[in-house]
């Protein structure tokens, strides 16, 4: 597993979809997220100010931890998108994460067109986990 | 273009469908622009997740105002909006003089009184989209010449 947890959250900050490695200690990546999130708040509210690429829907980097990094993308309707990677797996590239927060993207966007999806529910569509699933497996 | 006629045919299907069924059953006429307004709401969620996926993020209310107005109007209805007018207190009037839901039909006085019908749909879309981009909004509609009509758009940011 290159990634370890990926995280929706809807706009009022409450998870729309968590997939996690299966370990024994789910409950810490839970924390890490949840922590994140000020993280991703703070950033929002600073592209008024500061010199950051005001434009982007990637936000990078959220915060290094010894053991875990945290990337952050927020959608124009809000919605945070949030990864956990290793520390340790350098081979990793900015690119590459971004280019899973387009997938993630993506498929999140046809699931809001599903017509039995009900905006602001929990996402429950094999198809979602099986992209999810084969994205946080890929080896680079 | 087949697919702009499709679109068309549908909505007016939809007007037609929701108020013979009214006519028929229970409910009244206010049911029938709740029901279509709602649909509009939800289409316009979907709608504005599709096309806001690969814009740049916005800088305030007026570059959405703007995005509703040039992307989403050109994507929907194939032209602009004509002209927008605000208060910058959180009231816009967007006007369409030619109103692509409308044209079809004369552009006398006969069909005034039913012309609102045709824009509830409209305005559900355009509430279910500012929705989804953060704000709240109360979307109403004018028509006081066919085939022209204006929207009034009363907003908070959530």
């Amino acid at each position: 597993w290159s990634v370890l947890v990926s995280v929706i959250c809807s706009p009022q900050n409450y998870p729309l979809y968590i997939r996690s490695v299966p370990t024994e200690n789910e409950l810490k990546f839970h924390y890490t997220v949840h922590t994140s999130l000020d993280v991703v708040d703070e950033k929002i509210s600073a592209m008024g100010k500061a010199l950051v690429d005001q434009r982007e829907l990637y936000l990078g980097l959220l915060y290094p931890t010894e053991d875990y990094k945290v990337y952050g993308y927020v959608t124009n309707s809000k919605v945070k998108f949030v990864m956990v990677v290793d520390s340790s797996n350098t081979a990793l590239r900015d690119n590459e994460i971004r280019s899973m927060f387009r997938k993630l993207h993506n498929s999140y966007t046809d699931i809001m067109c599903n017509p039995f999806y009900n905006p602001g529910d929990r996402i429950h569509s094999r198809a979602f986990d099986n992209m999810v699933n084969s994205m946080m497996m890929q080896v680079c | 273009m087949a697919d702009e006629a499709l679109f068309l045919l549908l909505h007016n299907e939809m007007v037609a469908g929701l108020y013979r069924a009214a006519e028929q059953g229970e409910g009244e006429n206010g049911r029938c622009t709740t029901k279509l307004e709602s649909m509009g709401f939800r289409v316009g969620q979907g709608l504005i997740e599709r096309f806001t996926k690969d814009t740049a993020r916005f800088k305030d209310e007026l570059d959405i105002m703007k995005f509703i107005c040039k992307d989403f109007w050109t994507t929907v209805f194939k032209k602009q909006i004509d002209n927008l007018r605000t208060n910058h207190q959180g009231i816009y009037v967007l006007q369409d003089n030619k109103f692509r839901l409308l044209t079809q039909m004369s552009a006398g006085k006969q069909y005034l009184e039913h012309a609102p019908k045709y824009l509830a749909f409209t305005c559900g879309l355009i509430r279910g989209g500012l929705s989804n981009l953060g704000i709240k909004s109360i979307v109403t509609a004018e028509v006081s010449s066919m085939p022209a009509c204006k929207l009034f758009l009363e907003y908070s940011v959530i």
